[in-house]
């Protein structure tokens, strides 16, 4: 909702994106990045899950993002389903200082495989970059220059590298799965709009669905775009059995 | 009798007279609350036969009339006399200064007829207990200081204490009690005196404490203001723990949640490791109860009042330095236990303990502490709602409102199950199934999620949210859908910018419920609909601009009056209404103590044996009134200056001015048409309450 400035008549089309990963690797804080650029130290856990939209501006077209930002939690695991049935893309975040993180990460890339949609675009993400050593290296270029970064800066964990797995492990992983590989900040930025980037390049055209009317400013955003999913998605929804919510 | 039939509050002089004897009481029976506030007070326990002579043995009488009753000609024409004057034409009886002291009132006729109805105490049986013990660690010297104070503000002589009767010797919760205090004593640090005491008495030398508040910076203020910071992790070496533990215990609530195993499940303050001792502490004396077959309720000791709650695997502890008295705590945590269902509904709760009794309910529940938080610390901080459990509404004009409930029919789609616009924390609008109610205690949780919690806000997008209501359900999960509108998107995004910063949840929320989880999209393309709608016509202009207009002050409602703050509860629609905090409540802690004195207000008029309709309430901060009937329930709050009469009469102008403004201050149904509509019915008549604690809505 934020790009209400309508863009000269590119052909505009929409990807469903879903972030899937366990409990406070980030995965709320790179949407909130990629949407809003900001950056928030102490973001609560999400509940359920959340849905966001935004409007990444290619070279030749213009993409919008219909994002779920799932909770990681693992009472909210078994509504996980619902939201990457119908996804063309996923990114599946660790935390670069968590070993249970990738554990974690594997599962939801295999459950991917077996039950999402088989052309999904899959992006394994290892987040929290500007916690590891290379941390000043990297972030010096792409760093947004925010007030929450300056913020941020007193944190213990910058002095010391809290790295936990290496760069080589998680692409190794994702080359042999066939899944993009980032490693990524949420905190400084690093690599986040890469990632989306990357994904919206990665989606072949055929697959995306025309959205003939970009949303106009404001309340109603969307809804045209929308209806024609909407409609496929239930659908589709109706078939599928699940198991409880807990 | 030209009165014109509403029921009013009768004042008279020789109550008035009676109020200011009893401020200058001086404290020849050192009474506990007497120590706490320097309130002299009178028995809570006037005897049921003394209200044959008062003013609410007419209404008690017939409470069906209560609305247009008409006093019936009095048994006893000199007090009546009195009465009446106060209700013609209360400005006659400010004419008296009342700096006037009688010291024999209490001998007249008229003081048997204050005695009986219109009591000026300040708490009730739990209180009473809580300051008990606090009062027998309070030195003499304390006591003595506090009552000259009083002197010396009023400039009263002191006129005989004769109203004591309701001195109370102290009788522990517990058989053991002694043993108890004196274990927790040592846990909590036996401070030499009560903080209630020092909370509520840092103002003593000034003449309008409410208002000084915000100059006042002394320990016990500072330390309130500290009452929400985080208490950071032990250090390994555990060098910092014993200061910790000081910070630890110098808060005025906790709470504490554990399995009967003894496994912590969630504190408000401090970690873990921390506190570790204190939970085996608390879990021991629990279970030796338990274990005894008789249920441990709550105790006293150093200053603080514990209560217990034992719901399933689960004991909820509330520790409170705040004056509250028991039934008020339990409410609280009700409302904490009502969140843990939330997350993992009735069955799975119970499956899981009966699973495994050591079960570490902390990883299941993770990720619901901030919602736990939230909720203690609006506890912490006072909260309407919760004390009269009751909900507020957005003040619109009932034709708007009518509107709004129309287009929420209009554009309700197959699966909603509820449908709600809440503005700020106050209902707008509702849809709901005609056969099910909505629980203020569920609207409770949500409105808790949604804008005291800062996750889901934060968050910035739409939310699909499965959670369950317990007072709809126990058993299940609902979905939720939640998508927040900015209240002020036709101001300059940097005037947005900076109300924000200001803290104020001034958002407006659709909430769309639904049973299927499946339903994400449908509710989506509802919601796109009704906002459409409601922009389309002008409804959502007047929400955003009643939001942005706030809550009206005391003396908007009521001009020139001596209110400085009130509470307006209906009964029957479950709702209450308020003034705005400014001027004189905008910190931390005048709202506390405000919310304290309606804490306390409150309990008198709720005890059990309680037949009081009407309440005051005199101490060297304000004075206050709690009045009762089966309609409503009002509290209100003036300046220490104020008299009686003009309390009275404020009071009385306020159910006159709620009165009038009924349908827009509550959501009053019965303007839509349900008959095309079998499946929701708008929110309408409310079935009037039967118990305190489980209306609905
Ligand atoms: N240092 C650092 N901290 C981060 C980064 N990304 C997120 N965090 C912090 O990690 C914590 C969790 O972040 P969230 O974005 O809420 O994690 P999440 O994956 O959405 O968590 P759930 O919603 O519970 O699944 C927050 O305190 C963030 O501030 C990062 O790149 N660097
Ligand atoms: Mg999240």
């Amino acid at each position: 909702m934020a790009d209400s400035a309508a863009a000269p008549p590119k052909p505009s089309s929409s990807v469903k994106l879903v972030l899937l990963g366990e409990a406070a690797v980030g995965k709320s804080s790179l949407v909130l990045r990629f949407v809003n650029n900001d950056f928030q130290e102490n973001k609560e856990p999400t509940i359920g899950a959340a849905f966001l939209t935004q409007k990444s501006h290619l070279p030749h077209r213009t993409i919008k993002f219909e994002i779920w930002d799932t909770a990681g939690q693992e009472r909210f695991a078994s509504l996980a389903p619902m939201y990457y049935r119908n996804a063309q893309s996923a990114l599946v975040v660790y935390d670069l200082t968590k070993p249970t993180s990738l554990v974690k990460a594997k599962h939801w890339v295999a459950e991917l495989q077996r039950q999402a949609n088989p052309g999904i675009v899959i992006a394994l993400v290892g987040n929290k970059l500007d916690l590891t050593d290379e941390n000043a290296a990297a972030s010096g270029g792409a760093s947004t220059s925010e007030g929450s970064d300056a913020e941020g800066a007193e944190t213990p964990e910058t002095s010391g590298d809290a790295r936990k797995i290496s760069t080589k492990e998680g692409r190794a992983y994702a080359e042999e799965e066939g899944l993009l590989f980032f490693e990524t900040s949420a905190k400084t930025g690093v690599n986040v709009q890469e990632v989306f980037t990357a994904i919206a390049n990665a989606i072949p055209e055929t697959q995306m669905k025309g959205a003939k009317g970009p949303g106009a400013a404001g309340a109603g955003a969307g809804q045209t775009a929308l209806g024609s999913e909407r409609v496929n998605l239930n659908q589709r929804a109706e078939g599928a059995k699940e198991g409880c919510a807990c | 009798m030209g009165h014109d039939g509403e029921e009013s509050l009768a004042t008279s002089e020789g109550e008035e007279e009676l109020a200011n004897d009893r401020r200058t009481s001086p404290p020849r029976d050192r009474d506990d609350e007497s120590t706490i506030r320097g309130v002299k007070e009178e028995g809570a326990g006037a005897s049921p036969k003394e209200e044959s002579s008062t003013i609410s043995q007419a209404r008690s009488n017939s409470p069906e009339t209560e609305q247009e009753y008409r006093p019936p000609l009095p048994p006893r024409p000199s007090n009546f006399g009195l009465l009446r004057e106060g209700s013609y034409s209360p400005g006659s009886s400010l004419q008296r200064s009342k700096n006037t002291s009688r010291p024999h009132l209490q001998s007249t006729a008229t003081t048997a007829l204050s005695r009986t109805d219109i009591h000026t105490q300040s708490y009730q049986d739990g209180s009473r207990e809580t300051f008990a013990a606090s009062a027998q660690t309070t030195p003499p010297s304390k006591a003595i200081a506090a009552f000259g104070s009083i002197k010396r503000i009023k400039g009263f002589s002191g006129s005989e204490g004769g109203d004591s009767g309701s001195v109370r010797s102290y009788a522990p919760t517990l058989e053991t009690g002694g043993d108890v205090e004196s274990l927790l004593g040592e846990v909590l640090g036996a401070s030499q005196e009560s903080p209630a005491w020092r909370l509520h008495s840092t103002q003593n030398e000034a003449p309008d404490p409410f208002d000084s508040i915000t100059y006042e910076d002394d320990e016990t203020t500072v330390d309130f203001y500290r009452e929400f910071d985080e208490i950071s992790a032990v250090a390994a070496d555990g060098e910092n723990e014993e200061q910790l533990l000081n910070q630890w215990k110098s808060k005025r609530k906790h709470f504490l949640i554990l399995s009967s195993a003894g496994k912590p499940i969630y504190n408000r303050h401090g970690d873990d490791n921390l506190i570790s001792g204190y939970i085996g502490i608390i879990q021991t004396i629990i279970s030796f109860y338990e274990g005894a077959h008789n249920q441990l309720k709550g105790f006293t000791a150093a200053g603080a009042r514990f209560v217990v709650m034992s719901q399933g695997p689960l004991y909820l502890v509330a520790i409170s330095k705040l004056g509250e008295n028991d039934p008020q705590l339990r409410v609280q945590l009700e409302a904490l236990y009502m969140q843990i269902l939330s997350t993992l509904t009735l069955p799975n709760l119970t499956h899981m303990f009966s699973n495994r009794p050591s079960t570490d309910l902390r990883r299941p529940l993770q990720g619901t502490e901030p919602l736990l938080s939230a909720l203690a610390d609006t506890f912490t901080r006072g909260s309407p709602p919760t004390l009269l459990s009751a909900l507020e509404c957005l003040t619109i004009r009932k034709s708007h409102r009518q509107v709004i409930n129309d287009t929420l029919l209009q554009t309700r789609c197959e699966t909603l199950l509820y449908g709600l616009i809440v503005a700020s924390g106050r209902l707008v609008s509702v849809v709901r199934p005609r056969k099910h109610s909505l629980h203020p205690s569920d609207l409770q949780l949500i409105f808790n999620m949604l804008f005291e919690a800062r996750g889901v806000k934060a968050g910035g997008g739409e939310n699909w949210i499965p959670l369950c209501l317990p007072g709809f359900n126990k058993n299940g999960y609902l979905y939720m859908y939640v998508s927040f509108i900015s209240a002020y998107e036709s101001i300059g995004e940097e005037e947005h910018e900076r109300v924000n910063e200001s803290g104020k949840p001034d958002d407006i929320a659709i909430l769309l419920i639904s049973a299927n989880k499946e339903s994400f999209y449908d509710l989506r393309k509802m919601r796109d609909a009704l906002v459409d709608e409601l922009e389309a016509n002008g409804s959502m202009a007047i929400v955003r601009s009643a939001v942005r207009r706030g809550r009206p002050t005391a003396t908007d409602i009521v001009p020139g009056t001596v209110l400085r703050h009130f509470l307006y509860k209906s009964r029957a629609n479950v709702q209450f209404t308020m003034p705005s905090y400014e001027p004189s409540f905008t910190t931390l802690l005048a709202r506390r103590r405000l919310l304290s004195l309606y804490h306390a207000l409150h309990a008198s008029v709720h005890a059990k044996n309680a037949h009081l309709k009407v309440h005051h309430c005199i101490s060297r901060e304000s004075i206050s009134l709690a009045w009762v009937t089966p309609l409503f329930e009002l509290y209100c709050v003036a300046g220490p200056q104020a008299s009686r009469n003009a309390l009275a009469q404020s009071a009385n102008k306020v159910i006159q001015w709620v009165r009038k403004e009924e349908e827009r201050v509550f959501i009053i149904g019965g303007a839509v048409s349900l008959n095309s509509l079998d499946r929701c019915t708008i929110y309408k008549k409310l079935t009037p309450p039967a118990a305190r604690y489980s209306e609905q809505i």
